[in-house]
């Protein structure tokens, strides 16, 4: 099934202070940039996985245990975030 | 849950009542996660349906559409009966949301269940009595697939600064002027917005739905910028 990062929104708050779908991403494989909410994410799988929706490259990981969060940001080379909450 | 109702066949909503809700924005999820009693999980998201009146008291209501091979939706249109308890995180979600601060025209496409988060827009602008005129352009595949018919043709009539248009995929109403057919450049053009208005487009339903729509409209000239997509799965 496919969604998009609109769907990792709970997930990020749980390690971010705010709402991280808003926020811009570059993709360290293409240069693309875009909001976090746009990434292509596929389920079901062990945990999300956000590609690029320009390349396809993996962008962001996030994989949950029971305990805690594991959180792969190397395949965007920034994040822009707006200081304002939207 | 407070209370439930069936908007279609297949289609519920919710109503939940939520301690310590802190109130959320049109187009805002949540989380809701179901625990089996040998611990195995699952975790889906649903859009909101209500809004949030600006001095509280509202109520959170979602909208979940049965997938017949779903491992979460049957739960919640099926099982769960009032006075039940759901765990629930939320609201979430920066993106995909209206704010009525917002001044330009909106532009609402849904395919199928995707009119959830697009609804809670079209009644948070109602609450605020929002001057922004709405245009709704909703896919579905027969007239009785329709969430909300009754409200919308409700407000339609009581509201000039709404419109409604219907796709119908599959089966369309008896003296429709058109047979049924998917969305397409025609319909987007005739009952979207001019891209010279410079709408703020929200564009939510499945995959391929959502693909056509936002390429429609980039190729209409409206400008990518302003065209938000919620892609939704949600098994």
């Amino acid at each position: 099934m496919e969604l998009d990062g609109n769907a990792l929104a709970g997930d990020l708050r749980e390690v971010f202070a705010g709402d991280l779908t808003a926020a811009v991403f570059t993709c360290a494989g293409c240069g693309h940039a875009g909001a976090v909410a746009t990434l292509r994410v596929f389920q079901p799988a062990p945990g999300l996985v956000g590609r690029c929706p320009s390349c396809e490259d993996v962008v962001l990981r996030l994989v949950r245990t029971p305990d805690r969060v594991f959180l792969c940001l190397s395949g965007a080379t920034r994040l822009e975030l707006s200081l304002d909450g939207e | 849950m407070v209370d439930t109702r069936w908007e279609t066949k297949t289609a519920r909503t919710l109503v939940l009542d939520v301690p310590e809700w802190p109130g959320h924005l049109p187009g805002q999820h949540v989380d809701i996660r179901l625990t089996a009693e040998d611990g195995y999980s699952a975790q889906r998201s649903y859009s909101i349906a209500s809004a949030w009146p600006s001095d509280g008291g509202g109520t959170v209501e979602l909208t979940v559409q049965r997938l017949e091979d779903g491992e979460v939706s049957p739960y919640l249109t099926d099982v769960v009966e009032k006075g039940d308890q759901l765990e629930l995180r939320g609201p979430v979600g920066g993106w995909f949301v209206w704010r009525e601060k917002q001044p330009a025209p909106v532009l609402l496409v849904a395919g199928g269940s995707g009119v959830v988060p697009l609804m809670a827009m079209i009644r948070a602008r109602g609450l605020a009595r929002g001057r922004q005129p709405f245009r709704l352009i909703y896919s579905v595949r027969t007239p009785e697939d329709a969430c909300y018919a009754d409200e919308l043709r409700r407000r339609v009539r009581d509201d000039p600064g709404l419109d409604v248009h219907f796709v119908y995929t599959r089966k369309a109403p008896d003296g429709w002027p058109a047979p049924p057919k998917r969305i397409d450049v025609a319909v987007l053009n005739t009952h979207g917005w001019p891209p010279d208005f410079q709408p703020d487009c929200f564009v939510c339903g499945p995959t391929s739905f959502v693909e056509t729509a936002a390429d429609i409209l980039v190729a209409l000239g409206h400008d990518a910028k302003k065209i938000r997509t919620e892609r939704f799965g949600g098994a």
